[in-house]
């Protein structure tokens, strides 16, 4: 029998958007009916909204006032809202090389030595799990993954770095994440993957979608070469995974 | 062809047009014009659409060049001292530059100045738009800001008699608002933010606006696990200082956003200059939705609002109009508009 699901909260967003708020904390329960809302007003559309962007424990729906108003828009999502989630998703799979390490992952040795471990204990655990893109945001292909094992949390850095590399595999939190263009980050930087979740010259651009499964496997700092040459011209490297 | 050349032009200058929409689950920014008012006016000006691609130049001055053949332009926005040739020109009008002709622009009263041209900017379309993101790479002709020495593919001058654009007055009222989605977090904060005069910071740019003023407390910490952001959402960092989230904005961001600009005040809000002290009002949903609807209608029928220049010589109300230069503003140097590295935001 299904849980009675508890009604999100409708929060403004100003004039032009209303946050549809699951919890307020990284909860795999409520992104779920993140996505699935998301994916109902992708089945059937209301008229007037026209963006929907999945975080975590929210869906950030932008419609259009002219169109619908707030009352009436916030009365049909809050009805979707208390839909059931599907039990079975038809996720995609993703197999993802990441090299580990050295001048790819800078703070991996550190990172083992905080948690009392070694650097190839940590490569195990961390390419052990089956995780979920829960969202994208941030900058373009930032791809948030929940389902990091318990013993690999660890609070972000205290001082965030300026610019750390594309590609990076890193750790911030209950989180680890898919960082696709050089940037800011305050995350732990385990490895890199040669693999583009944005590329503007490829087909998809966007590689990654919320909801699908990625796994990371064990490449050395040489394989990664030639792999991010192939990537920068348009190759996906990425694989699907049969079902 | 001709070729609209750039001689000179300060920072915070790109090409944009009405943004990037539909992407931003992907984690990228919608970018478009600081001023959509301004641009659509400017589009008018030459007959383009309202949204299409046209030249926001930032707050400082910039000159332009017609090569290969004459331009036709129209100036909006932000208005400025401008002349051609040594003669000044009208703001809110269209123009012909004829070959050989330069363009001089003085500095914004206000921040973001639009140049359209007749038949629009040539360029590959991403997402449907060329707005520039540099950060994404994102931007045609190029995907940077202006500099000196770019030159656009533009549509020879066609001839077509000059007209001006009457725009309702500037308003000068509070910036209103519409509180949440987190001002559950801010408690008795709330007031203080709505009763305090607020300045815009010079660190500020397409990304965000800094805001100058009291330290606004959280109840609960900074913290917040990242939700959506809208153009004018208002964030409250661990230091208190709020930011207004601008086009450029990261797609989802971890602070408290305490409230969010009404859609119809964005554009003025965007054009308030750095140093200038100004107020914020919370006013209901339904008001702001009345706003959005009033703005829409604004926007629909601006070609109403073509008056042709019959004489462009005798234009002398368009000429005073134009005659700002006393108005630089002091706050502004050339460390304005980019944000301090150290002040990075960092993904949650």
């Amino acid at each position: 029998m299904a849980a009675l699901l508890s009604p999100p909260r409708l929060l403004p967003s100003g004039d032009s958007a209303i946050t549809v708020e699951f919890s307020r904390h990284i909860d795999d329960a409520a992104n779920r009916r993140v996505l699935a809302l998301d994916r109902r007003l992708v089945r059937a559309p209301i008229a007037g909204v026209t963006e929907t962007v999945p975080t975590y424990r929210s869906l950030l729906v932008h419609y259009d006032p002219t169109q619908i108003d707030f009352e009436a828009l916030a009365k049909k999502l809050a009805e979707l809202a208390l839909a059931p989630v599907p039990p079975t998703e038809n996720a995609r799979r993703w197999r993802i090389p990441v090299a580990y390490g050295g001048e790819n992952g800078i703070d991996l040795e550190d990172f083992a030595k905080t948690l009392g471990t070694t650097p190839d204990d940590v490569v195990a655990q961390h390419v052990a799990s089956v995780y979920r893109v829960a969202m994208i945001g941030f900058s373009p292909g930032w791809s948030y993954l929940s389902g990091l094992h318990e013993s690999l949390q660890m609070p972000r850095r205290q001082n965030p770095r300026l610019l750390t590399p594309a590609g990076t595999i890193s750790i911030g939190g209950v989180q680890t994440g898919i960082q696709c263009l050089a940037g800011p980050s305050g995350w732990h930087l385990l490895g890199r993957t040669p693999v583009r979740t944005y590329h503007l010259h490829r087909d998809p651009i966007f590689l990654l979608e919320p909801g699908d499964r990625v796994m990371f496997y064990v490449v050395d700092a040489k394989t990664f070469a030639e792999q991010d040459r192939a990537a920068e011209h348009g190759e996906l490297i990425a694989e699907l995974m049969a079902a | 062809m001709s070729k609209l050349v750039v001689l000179s032009i300060g920072p915070a200058s790109s090409v944009q047009d009405g943004g990037r929409f539909g992407a931003q689950r992907y984690g990228l920014p919608p970018s478009g014009a600081m001023d959509r008012l301004g641009l659509a006016a400017a589009n008018c000006l030459v007959g383009n659409s309202l949204f299409g691609a046209a030249i926001e130049i930032g707050p400082f001055g910039a000159s332009f060049m017609a090569r290969d053949g004459a331009v036709r332009l129209a100036l909006a926005g932000a208005p400025r001292s401008a002349d051609i040739a040594g003669r000044p020109v009208a703001w809110n009008s269209s123009m012909t530059l004829a070959e050989g002709a330069t363009l001089k622009l003085g500095m914004a009263r206000g921040s973001f100045s639009y140049l359209a041209i007749e038949g629009g900017i040539a360029g590959e379309a991403m997402f449907g738009s060329l707005a520039v993101n540099a950060r994404a790479g994102l931007g045609s002709p190029h995907p940077r800001p202006l500099q000196a020495g770019d030159e656009l593919n533009v549509m020879a001058a066609s001839g077509t008699a000059e007209s001006r654009i009457d725009l309702p007055a500037e308003v000068a009222g509070p910036i209103c608002l519409v509180l949440g989605p987190q001002d559950d977090e801010f408690g008795d904060s709330v007031d203080l933010f709505l009763d305090s005069a607020w300045k815009i910071s010079p660190t500020s740019d397409r990304m965000g606006y800094r805001l100058e003023g009291p330290v606004i407390k959280h109840l609960h910490g900074h913290n917040i696990v990242s939700d959506g952001t809208v153009n004018g959402s208002i964030q409250v960092p661990g230091n208190g200082l709020p930011i207004v989230l601008m086009p450029d904005r990261g797609t989802s961001g971890g602070y408290p956003k305490i409230a969010t600009i009404i859609s119809a005040d964005f554009g003025r809000f965007a054009q308030t200059p750095a140093g200038t002290a100004f107020r914020f009002k919370a006013i209901g949903m339904a008001e702001a939705q009345a706003e959005a609807r009033k703005f829409a209608e604004l926007l629909r029928n601006l070609p109403d609002r073509l008056r042709e220049i019959e004489n462009f010589d005798l234009n002398i109300e368009a000429l005073q109009d134009a005659n700002v230069a006393g108005a630089a503003v002091n706050a502004v140097d050339a460390g304005t508009w980019q944000i301090a590295p150290n002040d990075a935001v960092t993904p949650d």
